[in-house]
């Protein structure tokens, strides 16, 4: 049965909103790391330029990431209605071209233009822009020379006006020798010779004929749920987050699902912990909603303290309203009257975003008392984290919101039992919950349909580290680390080989290169001795060394211990010297034995997550580069000196020598 | 850490008294809200000082020992004042392999301190932080609440003569 009040009353609040921006606009991502990068410099810069240009300073918008963290800052623009364009390593001066070029003038601005990651097959409208790039990096790169060629091949035909040639920042294509990319329609070439030429200006751009045997069709290998809105919404703005569709979901499980129907959907679609360790989640809300309690609460654990990753950051600084909308979700299945973000105060932006968020969904009734004229009530409220990485663990995390130091607790009771002030309490992480509201509205069977086994779904990737392009990723589950950091990432910085990629932070491990074409799932990821972690993805090359690193997120883990638990207290002090002891070269095989026997005792006996997992990286190292521990106890001081000078100047070993 | 002895309650300080009882007006009805309200202290003094504690305590009920249990354990929370200008150098997993330790060792000879130390004249405090979550810049840093990326150790010497050059200027004035 559907209550057509509700649905009604939220037909309502969307014919409210008014109309969207203009036909031509101008989007700025202003995220923590596009800030950092001069993005608000930039805002500033822009409004005054469209102002004096006659446009509008309304229609300079600002998003959240698009997740290209390496091309930072970036801008979008639109002209007339047309296809947006994204451009990156945008300073002053190329915005200053934006303006007179692109807005005023309707033509690309050279060497800065990101292409569309949608690639056409067909030919639909007249080729207005050709984007080009040399992709693969051997003997020079010839994206110049290409692109005077197809310029003069243009002129010959008398096309050299209406058709644009521009050199591209960034293809996302790798490795495939030049691409050329038609636009409007976003058919793809790949491996396009100097001979090509003269064939896409005669029968591609003149006739309107796609050429098989160049063209790109492999399916682009992100699929964007979780970061759907990311880029593309004002973060700030209720009335973008409802025109985008967010908030539909809310008015449906309260027009036609019910609690009940909700977590069936969640089921249906397969979701586990996107936090780490993998809990289905419908199941847990499951857990919290049987409990008869005068009170319950949902959390949204933002304490993303994992380093080297960035997602949850990203996702409430481009999406806070989906969080929400997935918290109030949250809260409605379990019978929840109260929500909680748990954020890191080293995360302020976020912060200030999510209650901008809250406060503004509260003015439309979308939370408090009786949503959308259901009856039911529900409020969320900000907690902020004061840097403590035990706190990421849910039962210390209980402790810190009641205002006691982050100390964990036994486990059982869970939190779904007797959690915050004793009552039941479910804890969902942002990426979970901002991965709900699509299910509700697209159905639990559609997000199903993506991933394998029993890891279905999508999931973030913060891919850092010795990596081309640093960026936020969101593949299906599945996708093999491979894929990841050649055919999304571009492969290693600098073309060194790649040694290894860490999951998991410091509670994973790391894949060693031989088994890069592991498809990641949660259960893969164990079977490797890792752990999907909350997607933390740190690539690591040749000069890396895995004593070192293994030392650094031990001594990470030995300054978070909260000191409750002997095991982790002692445990882990005690194996961080034996560490130091072998990494100076004055280690010896016995020691190897004893770091081996403290880790189980610490796995086996530690009382939370923290403990248990933090020999994880040392055991990782060990199974699959034992080689290096060996290297410093058979080569000495002497040895261990060397390496030490190759790290502290980046170099190889060899090199340092 | 030995303070000198607090004055009375009643003589302490009245705008820090004002103070703590604005934070507590805006705070006392809701839940969970000793950490907040810390960390309302803290930013607006730069840390948190012994009497304001000492008011805190007095005023919520919260046992003064508590309250220090919560500041110590917590990395976020200073208890003494911090330089006039912040150099945080992010010590991320990406930041750590890509040189973080090289833009470490380079500012602590430059400024003669060593990470988690004031300068004498409490110009610089120099820091080192987890993860800023900026790791596609990396590697990074906090300056005065700026973000900068993409550093490398010979970025610091202009980093650090700016501030001194700036406080110079202010000096002379």
């Amino acid at each position: 049965m559907i209550n057509r009040r509700i649905k009604e009353e939220f037909e309502r609040m969307l014919r409210g909103v008014g109309e969207g921006p203009p036909g031509t606009w101008v989007r700025v991502g202003m995220d923590t790391g596009g800030i950092a990068a001069g993005a608000d410099r930039l805002f500033a810069q822009l409004r005054e330029a469209c102002a004096e240009a006659g446009v509008p300073d309304t229609a300079v918008l600002r998003a959240g990431s698009y997740g290209y963290a390496w091309i930072d800052p970036l801008v979008e623009v639109r002209v007339d209605g047309g296809a947006p364009v994204l451009y990156g390593i945008v300073d002053e001066a190329v915005a200053t071209r934006i303006v007179d070029e692109h807005l005023k003038g309707g033509r690309l601005v050279d060497g800065h233009v990101i292409a569309p990651r949608h690639r056409g097959a067909k030919l639909d409208q007249p080729v207005t822009a050709i984007i080009v790039q040399d992709t693969s990096r051997e003997g020079g790169d010839k994206t110049r020379f290409f692109q005077s060629s197809m310029e003069d091949e243009l002129k010959v035909r008398g096309m050299g006006e209406e058709v644009q040639v521009v050199r591209a920042l960034d293809m996302g294509i790798y490795h495939e020798g030049l691409v050329v990319q038609l636009l409007p329609s976003g058919v793809t070439y790949t491996n396009v010779l100097s001979r090509d030429i003269v064939r896409i200006v005669e029968e591609t751009v003149s006739n309107n004929a796609v050429l098989e045997d160049l063209l790109w069709t492999r399916k682009d290998l992100q699929d964007r749920i979780v970061l759907r809105h990311c880029g593309h919404l004002d973060p700030e703005s209720l009335d973008d987050a409802l025109r985008g569709g967010v908030y539909r979901g809310l008015a449906d499980a309260l027009a036609k699902h019910g609690p009940e129907g909700v977590i069936d959907e969640v089921k249906a679609g397969g979701l586990r912990g996107r936090g780490g360790a993998g809990f289905p989640t419908g199941f847990k809300w499951e857990l919290t909603r049987k409990p008869a309690a005068k009170r319950k609460f949902v959390i949204c654990n933002a304490d993303e303290g994992d380093p080297g990753a960035f997602m949850d950051r990203s996702i409430l600084e481009g999406d806070p309203h989906s969080v929400l909308e997935g918290l109030i979700l949250a809260g409605y299945a379990v019978g929840a009257s109260k929500g909680f973000f748990y954020i890191r105060a080293e995360y302020p932006l976020a912060v200030a975003r999510v209650e901008k968020a809250i406060a503004s969904a509260r003015e439309r009734g979308l939370l408090g008392e009786n949503i959308l004229g259901s009856g039911w009530n529900f409020d969320a409220e900000v907690r902020l984290g004061a840097g403590a990485f035990v706190c990421g663990e849910e039962t210390a995390l209980i402790a810190s919101i009641e205002g006691k130091r982050g100390s964990p607790e036994p486990r059982p009771p869970y939190p779904s039992v007797k959690g915050l002030w004793g009552m039941p309490t479910c804890i969902n992480n942002v990426e979970t919950l901002a991965a709900v509201p699509w299910i509700i509205t697209n159905g639990g069977a559609s997000y199903a349909s993506r991933g394998m086994v029993k890891s279905l779904g999508t999931k973030v990737f913060a891919v850092t580290g010795k990596v081309r392009n640093p960026q936020l990723v969101e593949v299906p589950m599945g996708t093999t680390v491979h894929d990841i950091v050649y055919n999304i990432c571009g492969g290693v910085q600098d073309d060194i080989p790649i040694k290894g990629v860490q999951t998991g932070g410091p509670s994973g491990g790391i894949i060693p290169e031989k088994l890069l074409d592991t498809p990641v799932t949660y259960e893969n990821l164990q079977a490797l001795g890792s752990i999907m972690g909350s997607g933390g993805m740190l690539i690591m090359d040749e000069n890396d060394c895995m004593v070192d690193v293994a030392a650094f997120y031990l001594k990470f883990c030995v300054d978070e211990s909260c000191g409750k638990c002997a095991p982790c207290r002692v445990g882990g002090y005690q194996m961080l010297q034996l560490l130091l002891k072998i990494s100076r070269g004055r280690g010896s095989t016995e020691d190897l034995e004893q770091i081996r026997r403290i880790c189980t005792a610490m796995q086996k006996a530690s009382l939370c997550g923290l403990g248990q997992t933090a020999p994880n990286p040392i055991l990782s190292s060990l199974r699959y580069f034992e080689d290096e521990y060996f290297a410093y106890i058979e080569g000495g001081t002497s040895y261990a000196r060397k390496r030490k000078r190759a790290l502290a100047e980046g170099k190889s070993l060899k090199e340092a020598v | 850490m030995n303070a000198a002895p607090l004055p009375p309650l009643e003589e302490m300080d009245p705008d820090l008294r004002e103070e703590i009882g604005h934070c507590l007006d805006q705070w006392k009805d809701k839940e969970g809200n000793l950490i907040m309200m810390l960390h309302e202290i803290q930013d607006r003094h730069g840390f948190v000082p012994r009497e304001a504690s000492l008011l805190l305590a007095e005023a919520t009920g919260v046992p003064m020992a508590r309250i220090y249990e919560v500041l110590t354990f917590y990395h976020y929370f200073k208890l003494v004042p911090p330089g006039k200008h912040n150099v945080t150098v992010c010590n991320g997993t990406a930041c750590y392999l890509k040189g973080a330790g090289r833009l470490l060792a380079e500012l602590e000879s430059r400024l003669g301190i060593r990470d988690g130390d004031t300068t004498e004249d409490r110009i610089f405090h120099l820091e080192t932080v987890r993860c800023i979550g900026c790791c596609g810049m990396a590697p990074a840093m906090v300056v005065d609440h700026k973000t900068l990326g993409k550093l490398s150790p010979t970025d610091m010497a202009g980093i650090v003569e700016g501030i001194r050059k700036r406080e110079e200027a202010e000096n002379d004035q």
